[in-house]
């Protein structure tokens, strides 16, 4: 295995070098770094040229210059990393630190999304293959697929960005939206859930009344203005989710599991005062660790209950628990609302188009909810563009896989034993159906740091995908081969990960050395 | 596929592993429908065809790819016969009134005179109009401009399709055939470029090549984008040049290069096809990036990414000088994605489609009868 890995990360740095330096090539005659000062009417032309030559070694050709980056580089043995200097003298390593941090935080929601939301609609698509439902979800995907990045960008800007915070000056729905939403909502849902025709009539009918209802109640009090969950929706969304989780991880059958997911769901309404006093007092860090406990208390719960098998209770408690405190910190982030967008720096237009964050908000506040709201809000539209094309992707990706598991014998086997569909599914195909998905996830994480060149441009977020584009347009080598020298050897660590984990997974796939 | 699972007994958790495995003997043992008697259908209806005739016969029954087929001639001949040709000392005038370098009056602020509402319905009647795209704020054609932007568009995706799947097809079959250290040069050679992220290697080059015109751009992008080819031919020769057909070559004394063109890259035309007409979509997208980023096709040309970039900041007040470019690329992208889809169906076999409805009915028909046989005998 060690050699195996030797050899792997040598065969990678090699292959690394030498892609740097065709791009330190390319790059280096992409233009005349020199262009805006030959054409400028500054007095000291001749001075700003020389400087300029001999900040960035421009006398040296490029073939050798790429030597002296690469010493800089290398420096990083005796703990001086120097990726050299930009055209305006700035420290490249000051800037990759910057931009990687801004781009990490766009992206890790976006692709965490599009694979949560992928896997689910591939392994629903793949349940009901040449269903209504499939065609549909297959069709759009196509769709997706082909829209090029920008084209989504700008009309999410326009229409759900600009339309939204019109809608927020009165929010209400007329009743033909409404009607439509629920029409939409039965149909989507008989088509997922699937069954006779009066099974899918039955179906159609509580998910389209259930949507009108909602739509209805949230029309009424205009709540939009002024959101919360409240005690109440939180009781009724957590006995739901204390049912699905169940459902999903052990079977209602389990009743054991069944009440560990309900005492969860009891605990989290009894915290839901003292959380909502202490909230203001907050930051993330904390609010993170109450995540760890939430989880830990779930398990704890799971493992009293006991029953057949303590394991699937506590996967049951930690899943439940960790659903409800989302929802708990969802309202409480609601409660915020209201604050934040009738506020004077805000007035009235939360949805932001552009830039990572409203400027100057740390003046005005510093409460912790405040500002993820903030983040939320400048969040929202980019995800959205990022997560609508690359979900496309994933749910045909792990249809195909689970199709593919689906027709393996031991699915029969399964089935021919009397298990259940659930577990035959749950437990057998679904986390065979994961491995090869995996790979990908791992492949994408790693493209993760090269940011969303076009997206980042559109929503004016400086990431690694701007620097990258002002580096190539000013053909500012040394920042174009940090941001090269980021996003490659990143890519090159996951695409080990990969391999790692696809053995790790499937045992029938060994290391050759 | 899901099999529907009829109620039946749990199994006795007690029993061992030899009480299921005789089960599932029996089953298979006692199994009427057969996988013969199904694939018996999908076999008489391509009984005495060749090769080439079965692909075509699937490909037309995958009805999105025929209708995109359609949709992309359609459009490739608009596109071309509205402008008409001017290329390479070509000149063709189109039928279309306007040149896209024409600069007119600006008529009713630009705005598309295109109208598809009949008038009974309030709208201004089905009419084509002078300028039904709309004009730019100098008095550019839109149309004009659209269609010349499809034109480039489309050259640079058939020749980046052209270049690297000749590319990408050479180094893999070269790769895989010869194995040893003939494959692991190429191949590193190919990780070199693999790692080098897709957009940035071609916003790169197109910040260099893109003023030496269109299709100098697009000879350049093909050498960017043959990585991904290589390997799948790679992969799809190695496993083909261990066949018997090969060794029969081999001992016949063909030669090398004649074992690879003749023998084993015409059964690997499948995954050529495929994977050439996927890339050639994704390139549609690349050109429309790099040309949204502003190192595309450079002016006096326009492409539809070109167009995109000039007028992203015209979308509030002149929204169709975004749309229609934008329109177009996704007609052009998705298009040319559902052929590729309906072209992997018909050359791969084992990933099966749902049969249209009178094949369904004959195999249901020919399970019925199977079973009928089962019983009696």
């Amino acid at each position: 295995m060690l050699t195996f890995l030797s050899r792997r990360l040598l065969a990678s740095l090699l292959v690394l070098l030498a892609a740097s330096y065709v791009v330190y090539i390319l790059s280096a005659n992409a233009g005349d770094p020199l262009d805006d000062l030959r054409t400028t009417t500054a007095k000291n032309k001749e001075e700003l040229i020389q400087q300029r030559i001999a900040l960035l070694h421009l006398d040296v050709p490029a073939p050798l210059r790429y030597f002296i980056w690469l010493g800089g580089v290398l420096k990083v043995f005796i703990g001086q990393f120097d990726l050299g200097k930009s055209r305006s003298g700035q420290n490249v390593t000051d800037m990759l630190a910057s931009a990687v941090g801004v781009t990490v935080q766009l992206l890790i929601t976006a692709t965490l999304l599009a694979i949560i939301f992928g896997i689910l609609i591939g392994i629903t698509t793949a349940l009901r293959q040449y269903s209504g439902y499939d065609y549909t979800v297959t069709t759009l995907s196509f769709l997706f697929f082909s829209l090029p990045s920008f084209f989504v960008a700008v009309i999410l800007k326009q229409y759900v960005g600009i339309g939204f915070n019109n809608f927020l000056q009165a929010p209400g729905f007329p009743w033909w939206v409404i009607l439509l939403a629920a029409l939409i909502a039965g149909a989507v849902w008989q088509g997922i859930l699937g069954g006779n025709a009066r099974r899918r009539l039955i179906t159609a009918a509580i998910a389209g009344g259930a949507t009108a209802v909602v739509m209805t109640y949230v029309s009424l009090t205009v709540w939009f203005s002024n959101p919360s969950l409240g005690i109440a929706m939180l009781a009724v969304l957590g006995v739901g989710v204390a049912f699905l989780v169940t459902t999903l991880t052990s079977g209602l059958a389990n009743r054991k599991s069944l009440y560990t997911g309900l005492t969860v769901v009891a605990i989290g309404l009894a915290v839901y005062y003292p959380f909502n006093l202490i909230s203001d007092y907050l930051t993330i860090w904390s609010v993170i660790g109450l995540a760890v406990l939430t989880v830990a208390v779930g398990l704890l719960v799971g493992y009293l209950w006991g029953g057949t098998d303590r394991g699937v209770s506590a996967r049951t408690g930690a899943l439940t628990a960790f659903l409800v405190g989302f929802l708990i910190v969802v309202d409480r982030l609601m409660r915020s609302w209201n604050n934040y967008a009738t506020s004077d720096i805000i007035n009235g237009r939360p949805i932001g188009t552009v830039g990572s964050g409203t400027p100057n908000l740390s003046d005005v506040t510093t409460n912790f909810w405040i500002e993820s709201v903030d983040s939320f809000t400048h969040l929202l539209l980019p995800t959205m563009s990022l997560v609508l094309i690359s979900l496309a992707a994933y749910s045909r990706y792990s249809r195909a896989s689970l199709l593919d598991v689906l027709n393996q014998d031991y699915i029969r086997t399964a089935r021919a034993k009397g298990l259940n569909e659930r577990t035959v599914i749950m437990r057998h195909a679904f986390r065979n159906a994961l491995i090869p998905i995996t790979t990908i996830v791992a492949f994408d994480f790693g493209g993760l740091v090269g940011g969303a060149i076009i997206t980042e441009i559109i929503f004016a977020w400086s990431g690694m995908g701007k620097l990258f584009n002002d580096a190539l347009r000013l053909v500012d080598v040394n920042p174009l081969m940090g941001f090269f020298l980021v996003t490659g050897s990143v890519a090159v660590l996951f695409n080990l990960l990969a391999d790692l984990s696809y053995t790790a997974l499937d045992p029938r796939i060994r290391v050759t050395v | 596929m899901t099999i529907p699972l009829s109620p039946q007994p749990p199994l006795n958790e007690g029993e061992g592993d030899a009480d299921r495995d005789t089960l599932s003997d029996d089953t298979i043992l006692k199994d009427p429908v057969g996988e013969k008697s199904e694939n018996s259908i999908e076999l008489k209806e391509i009984e005495g065809l060749s090769q080439g005739r079965i692909v075509i016969r699937r490909f037309f029954r995958h009805r999105g790819a025929l209708i995109s087929m359609i949709v992309l001639v359609a459009v490739i001949v608009v596109a071309f016969t509205s402008e008409g040709i001017d290329a390479l000392g070509i000149k063709i005038p189109g039928w279309w009134k306007y040149n896209y370098d024409f600069i007119g009056s600006v008529v009713n602020g630009g705005h598309p005179t295109l109208s598809v509402v009949p008038e009974w319905l309030g709208g201004q009647g089905i009419r084509w109009g002078d300028h039904p795209f709309g004009q730019d704020e100098i008095g550019h054609d839109t149309f004009a401009q659209v269609m010349r932007g499809t034109q480039s568009s489309l050259m640079i995706v058939f020749v980046v399709g052209i270049v690297s799947t000749f590319i990408g097809v050479v180094v893999g079959a070269v790769s895989g055939f010869f194995r040893g250290a003939i494959d692991t040069i190429l191949m590193r050679i190919t990780d070199v470029f693999i790692i080098i992220p897709l957009l940035v290697l071609t916003a790169v080059l197109g910040r260099t090549y893109s003023h030496s015109g269109p299709f100098v751009l697009a000879i350049v992008l093909g050498l960017a984008s043959w990585t991904g080819l290589a390997r799948l031919v790679r992969g799809d020769v190695l496993g083909l040049r261990e066949r018997e057909f090969v060794d029969a070559a081999r001992v016949a004394g063909a030669s090398a290069r004649r074992i690879m063109f003749v023998h084993i890259l015409p059964n690997s035309i499948g995954v050529v096809i495929v994977n050439a007409t996927l890339l050639m979509s994704a390139t549609i997208l690349t050109e429309a990036a790099i040309g949204f980023l502003g190192f595309g096709v450079k002016a006096p040309d326009v492409s539809l990414g070109k167009l995109i970039y000039d007028f992203e900041t015209a979308f509030t007040v002149r929204p169709w000088l975004f749309w229609w470019p934008g329109v177009l690329i996704v007609i052009i992208a998705l298009t040319i994605n559902f052929i590729g889809d309906g072209l992997r169906d018909a050359f791969d076999p084992r990933q099966k489609r749902a049969l249209n409805r009178a094949a369904r009915l004959a195999k249901a028909e020919a399970r019925a009868k199977a079973r009928v046989a089962a019983a009696t005998s």
